[in-house]
């Protein structure tokens, strides 16, 4: 089906992008061992969260903090975000006349998911204190804290990068720096959706159950 | 799939024609949607008993990341370098190691000493 190797993990640019693709090699594949560094982190604040389920020295637990519906919200704009952020690589990719309007309008829609991501994910957090599930509450509920909040702060970093990328492209195009960035910052994207597919499944939907 | 790429301007690169990689993203979108709103669905509205439940969300979990890892961020068996493949396979076994050791040990530890 293919005549050319990929070089590295994540979406190629391929030889129509010769400069940026060379290039692309050593930063994409490092910024993989460092994506993979941060899995292990999340694998082990879940594994922690999954030791303290039961540790809730009689504060409230999974089913009187969690609502499902919100958390379902969440996970539809964050898979949305996923396709909207491949949407504006592939037009990056293939638009004939290399035009920035089209890249910026999937990453305009990008960064909108991810900071309404986020603001849904902190109005949660502030519900959770109301219902008395501070951190300091209960092992179990440190252990949510070390995790999920992460996970949002993670989305906050990368809708950060996000605009620091768009400034550049509106600045100077799409040059090879801009376009090695949003290879790198794909890899963080989707890599954030998994990580919070895991939390969901284990956290809010084990929880609920 | 052997058929040779079209040859426009976008010669095989390594993820296929333009529009072989934009059904490539729909099909994860439409795959990973396939794999949360019955989950959701299934706790919501109870339609499983409790164990059963929870090995559906476990199965709807593997089969999610291995969507997403294959549409969208691209890491295949075939056609990139092996390197890759390997980081990201180690990687998954000394999260197994650890992750599961911690749950396994602890529940260990927790049984002898009675449990809360």
């Amino acid at each position: 089906m293919n005549t050319e190797t990929g070089r590295h993990p994540g979406l190629n640019l391929g030889s129509g992008h010769a400069e940026a693709h060379g290039e692309a090699e050593a930063l994409v594949f490092g910024f993989w061992v460092f994506m993979m560094s941060d899995l292990v982190t999340f694998g082990l604040l879940l594994a922690t969260y999954v030791t303290m389920l039961d540790n809730l020295a009689g504060g409230p637990g999974p089913k009187d903090l969690f609502e499902l519906k919100p958390v379902f919200i969440e996970t539809l704009v964050l898979l949305t975000s996923s396709l909207t952020y491949g949407m504006a690589i592939l037009s990056l990719k293939h638009d004939p006349g290399r035009r920035v309007q089209p890249v910026l309008a999937w990453l305009g829609l990008t960064l909108v998911l991810g900071l309404a991501f986020v603001a849904m994910e902190a109005k949660d957090l502030h519900a959770l204190l109301a219902k008395g599930g501070a951190p300091q509450r209960s092992g179990f509920l440190s252990a949510f804290w070390a995790l999920v909040p992460l996970h949002a702060l993670h989305v906050t970093a990368a809708a950060l990068w996000l605009m620091a990328i768009v400034a550049q492209v509106w600045r100077f195009g799409l040059d090879t720096p801009v376009k090695t960035a949003l290879l790198r910052l794909g890899v963080l994207w989707h890599f954030l959706d998994v990580v919070w597919i895991a939390i969901i499944s284990v956290v809010f939907l084990g929880g609920l159950a | 799939m052997s058929a040779p790429v079209e040859t426009e301007d976008e010669t095989g690169t390594p993820d296929g024609t333009p529009q072989q990689e934009l059904r490539s993203y729909l099909w994860g979108y439409g795959l990973s949607l396939l794999l949360t709103l019955p989950v959701f669905g299934a706790v919501a509205w109870d339609w499983l008993p409790r164990a059963a439940l929870w090995w559906a969300i476990g199965a709807a979990a593997v089969a999610q990341v291995a969507v997403q890892f294959r549409f969208f961020l691209h890491i295949r068996l075939k056609g990139q370098a092996k390197e890759d493949l390997q980081l990201v396979l180690f990687t998954a076994l000394i999260l197994a190691m650890m992750g599961g050791g911690t749950i396994w040990i602890l529940h260990n530890l927790d049984g002898r000493m009675g449990g809360p």
